[in-house]
């Protein structure tokens, strides 16, 4: 840092660093100063002009925003000559703008609204016709009007240079300028809908949001996107029990404000209308809708007397539901059904890192560091396209800190743009190709290694034992897909570990041994899809499933439970670095139930006693017995990110890199829900062929 | 030909190999004949240093607009910087009333070529660029012409005159938009961007084209510079008056006998300018004002006219010397119409990057439409004046300025002329509708 300087504003002393803009010292003793164009972050504009002030000694206005402080400066925010240009600025603004604010998504939150009522005129001079250009839709997602747009670039630049997909530029010249998309009429991006978010007037407006709502008619419930497992909050605007919105403008929670499409436009699979409200229970081979007594009733009887005769069941866990819930299913497999056969979808080996760092602290990496670090490596992985808030980290760290990032993939990646090494390597011989980078790696200060699902069992600790030879300090991230992948494997979904990666006496069948066993008797699927492509093997087995839609496995059920989503449930979830967030409920679905209360209620039908089963009491029992999960609980209240502890102590793996199957999805896919999302898929039907599998 | 006659007055340096009436430009072979690429043979025998204060003492200011002195401009690149440094031409004359950049393209582009080569010597750059506007295709292809001459005369290229130095030249074709004179805006568009002014500083000495150390000079300011290495810088300030260095053409236009570019002294007297050398008012009319620097440039009443065209002393007078187009009214002409198009030039230009331009100059000429189509009221020309305070100084790039300026004023200077214009009923009538309000 450089050394401090001391300059007055409005009379009040301001110590900052040299260099530090004009706009942000006033921020440090109080003091706002009007701007549209400047963003924190991004590259500065100047084009507003709104952040004038008066500086002594200096004939003209400034721009705050670009004035670097300088020891004894001498700045006026609020004199008559600044006030008076405020004045103006907003009254040129107002000149084309529509004023149709009655009628405008972002009336009650705009800026320039605000800007308005606090610093400009009562009445406007200007009687010309106004500059008129009609909105135009560019995406399923984006629409854009013209006339209302006041050009602070803000939208250019968190394309450009927060997401590196520069999809958006500046067309026309003077009162006909206008934001323009890449392709003239429409937009083939990542349909992250930032642009919207960011936008300070109601120029950018969303396809699922227009005309529906104002602010101030909504509820907001901040919870964890339960699409990938970068755990970004999302704040959900709901309006009568529905979600109509999901954004992150209050920059709570590790994401700031980034969102990608799923977590901005993918909420609407909630209320789909494909949406299972209602048990179902299979009656001459047709599902037909019951009470939930009456399948609840019949689940009990058929688990207890399976459990009698010495049957076998099979439980298969969920990348989604919350760390609750797993923990729950694999108490209630584990001491209710006393089997170990239970398994989930795994997409990472974390096991087998957890075991090669035991010993190790501060070896796993949480979302921040990734934008604190001084160098990363990608290992296997396109993170833009399945990570997203991990890749935009990472650029961001280069944009701010110029920290290096290294790229070890199959294809070409968008890390590319800025990395300052992409090595191409087949899946499986990324660790190979690592070698001819060792050099460079080593200059850094530390390292994070980011790795895919292609580095799997010994390969892991490969990896871990180059990161130990670089002689700097690494720390690791497993990449998991899902929302509560990682959750679902600390909670010990697995069949030969237990909660905190303990060992049991006797593993279980794992997923694949499930499927094909002749003999299964019971299969219990809560929240997943184990059948999508594959048959069960024993057709008599008794499948219960607990899904939100009639998926394939649903389809297959004996009896299938309407299960409630992660945004309509409270509890927690572990991010694909570790780090512990709560989710809060926010719309509600009639007729579904969160997973956990449907295994409360059989638990107590079957008369086994699993303890209390709300989200808070199970958090707690997770807090005192899982290795690891003894987490702040302020953090987790007020909505952080509190990362887990390490393990630390070796891991009875035993490895089944086969087991590992990636999901290979897109920006655009998401697994199940993503299928009944209806914008994802609109966004990869649109013209121009935005997805491109 | 916008060459005029000579005339006894003009004491001609830049321009005293041309020839009236001359077909074609001054090839490669009289040139060289006639002392042509002597400077850049002195220069390379000079040190960059030397070079520079050769430029500095001639007090050499640029002949764009602004008047920054040159020798200060050049100095302040980093000759040791390791990344490339450029030359860059501004060619792309768009000030409204200017038109000597072209009189020197056409006449003489050796000239250029030098002045070029001189200053990319001062400043161990390697690479330049003329950015010439794209209307100007005459004088792109003679350019072109001879630059490829010089290219096979040794004159540019890998080895400039056998001196083991590089430097390549070439022309670059603007796309027809006035703010693309601005120096950053014209570094941007000459980068193949959209020409939106940069934010200052850095200033192109030290970022300037492609982010390297650039010089951005006009084709006069250039021009200049063989005759003063030739000469020593001490012979061209003697030219004109103390910092105002040398000599300078001035375009002049409007109701003259006269109209065309003639090279005069720096501080001559601008009524000598207009009755002398211009040959007086036409038509034997009264003068009633003169734009002195081209259209931006604050109007001055007839009689405020009697003073030196310096820079210092136009400054002095509230208005500025400019790209020295002279643009000469009569009693005749219509002040409130001269506004109103020069406020539809400008927000025809305006780039869109600011608020206050891009609003500001929209609205300007909207009021003075009306103004001009008698359906104003008075409130319109406070208002004309208010709203050009409120842009004046507030803007990213001085193009705002440019238009808050002649706004300023016309207004202030010929108040009776837009009252005499206003409805007598004094009754707000709205403009008349150019467009409908609602496209089905």
């Amino acid at each position: 840092m450089a050394d401090p300087i001391t300059l007055t504003i409005d009379g009040k002393q301001v110590n900052v660093p040299a260099g530090t803009l004009v706009i942000e010292a006033a921020k440090q003793v109080g003091i706002e100063i009007p701007a549209f164009c400047y963003y924190e972050g991004f590259s500065l504009q100047a084009a507003c002009r709104m952040c004038l002030v008066e500086v002594e000694k200096m004939p003209k206005l400034q721009p705050s925003c670009t004035l670097p402080a300088a020891e004894g400066m001498v700045i006026h925010t609020e004199s008559p000559k600044v006030v008076d240009a405020r004045k103006g600025m907003l009254e040129f603004l107002l000149t084309n703008h529509p004023l149709d604010c009655p009628v405008c998504d972002k009336g009650g939150e705009c800026e320039l609204q605000d800007m308005t009522f606090r610093y400009g005129a009562g009445e406007s001079r200007f009687v010309e016709i106004k500059h008129h250009v009609d909105e135009k839709q560019w995406s399923p997602a984006v629409y854009y009007d013209a006339a209302r747009c006041i050009l602070c670039y803000r939208c250019i630049r968190v394309c450009d240079e927060g997401l590196g997909v520069g999809a958006l530029g500046l067309t026309y010249r003077g009162v006909g300028a206008e934001i323009t998309p890449s392709h003239g009429d429409h937009l083939e991006c990542d349909e992250c809908g930032w642009c919207i978010d960011v936008c300070p007037v109601g120029a950018l407006t969303s396809g699922t949001y227009r005309y529906k709502s104002r602010p101030w008619e909504m509820n907001y419930a901040g919870t964890i996107c339960t699409h990938c497992g970068d755990g970004c909050k999302t704040t959900l605007s709901v309006r009568n029990g529905e979600v109509i919105r999901a954004n992150n403008r209050d920059r709570s929670g590790i994401n700031d404000e980034f969102l990608c499409v799923k977590g901005r436009f993918g909420f609407d699979f909630v209320h789909s209308p494909e949406r299972l409200q209602s048990p179902l229970m299979r009656r001459n081979g047709k599902l037909e809708p019951v009470s939930w007594s009456e399948a609840i009733g019949l689940v009990s009887d058929k688990f207890l007397e399976v459990a009698a005769r010495g049957g076998s069941f099979g439980v298969i866990g969920s990348t989604r539901a919350t760390n609750e819930e797993s923990y729950f299913l694999q108490k209630f497999a584990r001491q209710g059904l006393e089997t170990n056969n239970i398994d989930h979808h795994r997409s990472g080996d974390v096991a087998t890192l957890l075991d090669a760092l035991s010993g190790k602290t501060k070896a796993l990496a949480t979302v921040n560091d990734l934008y604190t670090a001084k160098a990363a490596l990608v290992v296997g992985a396109d993170l833009a396209q399945q990570h997203p808030l991990l890749a935009y980290q990472l650029r961001a760290n280069w944009r701010h800190h110029q920290s290096s990032t290294y790229v070890v993939s199959e294809g070409p990646v968008r890390e590319d743009q800025y990395a300052a090494k992409s090595v191409r390597a087949a899946a499986g011989a990324e660790l190979a190709a690592l070698e001819g980078l060792r050099e460079d790696l080593k200059k850094h200060g530390d390292l994070v290694i980011l790795f895919g699902a292609s580095v799997k069992g010994d390969a892991v600790r490969s990896l871990v034992a180059f990161g130990d030879s670089l002689g700097i300090p690494v720390t690791y991230v497993c990449l998991v897909d899902y929302s509560n992948s990682r959750g679902a494997m600390d909670m010990g979904v697995l069949p030969d570990l237990a909660p905190g990666y303990k060992a049991v006496d006797k593993p279980g069948m794992n997923i694949d041994e499930m499927l094909t066993s002749p003999t299964l008797d019971v299969l219990w699927v809560v929240g997943a899809n184990p059948l999508e492509h594959t048959q069960l093997k024993n057709e008599k087995a008794f499948v219960v499933v607990q899904e939100l839609f009639l998926t394939e496995t649903a389809q297959r059920a004996d009896v299938v439970f309407p299960a409630a989503s992660a945004y309509e449930k409270s509890g927690t979830v572990t991010n694909v670095c570790g780090e512990v967030q709560r989710l809060k409920a926010g719309p509600k679905v009639m007729g579904a139930k969160p997973d956990l209360e449907i295994m409360g209620l059989l638990a107590k039908q079957m008369g086994l006693n699993l303890g209390i089963w709300t989200p808070d009491k199970v958090f707690e029992e997770i807090r005192r017995s899982v290795r690891g999960y003894n987490v702040a609980l302020p953090v987790i209240a007020t909505g952080g990110a509190a990362p887990t502890m390490p393990v630390n102590g070796r891991i009875p793996v035993s490895p089944r890199p086969d087991l590992i199957r990636p999901s290979g999805d897109t920006l655009f896919t998401s697994g199940t829900l993503g299928r009944y999302s209806r914008m994802l898929n609109k966004v990869m039907e649109a013209p121009g062929q935005l997805y491109k599998p | 030909m916008l060459l005029n006659e000579p005339h006894p007055l003009e004491s001609r340096v830049l321009t005293r190999r041309y020839v009236y009436p001359q077909k074609d430009a001054i090839g490669i072979d009289q040139y060289v004949s006639q002392q042509g690429y002597d400077g850049i043979r002195k220069a390379l025998e000079m040190t960059p240093e030397a070079i520079i204060d050769e430029v500095k003492k001639s007090s050499l200011r640029g002949r764009g607009g602004a008047g920054f002195p040159t020798g200060m401009k050049w100095s302040f690149v980093d000759r040791k910087s390791p990344k490339p440094k450029y030359i860059v031409v501004n060619a792309d004359e768009g000030e409204p009333g200017t038109c000597k950049d072209r009189v020197i393209m056409e006449h003489e582009p050796h000239r250029l070529i030098e002045g070029c080569l001189i200053a990319g010597r001062s400043i161990n750059s390697n690479r330049g660029w003329i950015y010439i506007r794209g209307e100007y295709r005459k004088y792109i292809d003679i350019m072109d012409r001879a630059i490829a001459d010089a290219y096979a005369r040794g004159f540019l290229g890998d080895n400039v005159l056998g001196s083991g130095w590089t430097f390549h030249l070439s022309t670059h074709t603007g796309a027809g938009s006035y703010e693309c004179g601005e120096e950053s805006a014209l570094l941007e568009s000459l980068e193949g961007k959209r020409g939106n002014p940069r934010l200052k500083p850095p200033f192109p000495a030290t970022s300037g084209a492609f982010q390297c150390p650039t010089i951005v000079n006009n084709v006069e300011t250039y021009s200049a510079v063989p005759d003063i290495i030739l000469n020593g810088g001490d012979w061209y300030a003697g030219l004109g008056t103390p910092r105002n260095g040398g000599t300078r053409l001035v375009c002049l236009s409007g109701h003259l006998n006269r109209p065309g570019v003639y090279e005069v002294p720096l501080g001559m007297n601008m009524l000598t300018i207009i009755n002398e050398i211009g040959g007086g008012v036409w038509k034997g009319r009264k003068l009633k004002a003169v734009i002195p620097g081209g259209s931006s440039s604050p109007i001055l009443r007839a009689e405020e006219c009697d003073i030196p065209a310096d820079y210092d002393s136009l400054a002095k007078a509230g208005s500025m010397l400019g790209s020295g187009a002279t643009v000469v009214l009569d009693e005749t002409a219509d002040i409130v119409k001269v506004l109103s198009r020069l406020m539809a030039f400008y927000a025809h230009e305006s780039c869109g990057w600011c608020i206050p331009c891009r609003e500001g100059t929209a609205w300007l000429k909207k009021i003075l439409a009306r103004l001009d189509e008698g359906v104003g009221t008075k409130n319109d020309i406070d208002m004309v004046d208010q709203l050009a305070t409120s842009m004046f100084g507030r803007t990213f790039c001085a193009l705002g300025d440019a238009a808050a300026m002649p706004a300023m004023s016309y207004v202030r200077k010929f108040r009776d002329e837009f009252e005499a214009k206003l409805n007598s009923t004094q009754v707000f009538v709205p403009a008349p509708q150019t467009q409908p309000l609602v496209v089905l």
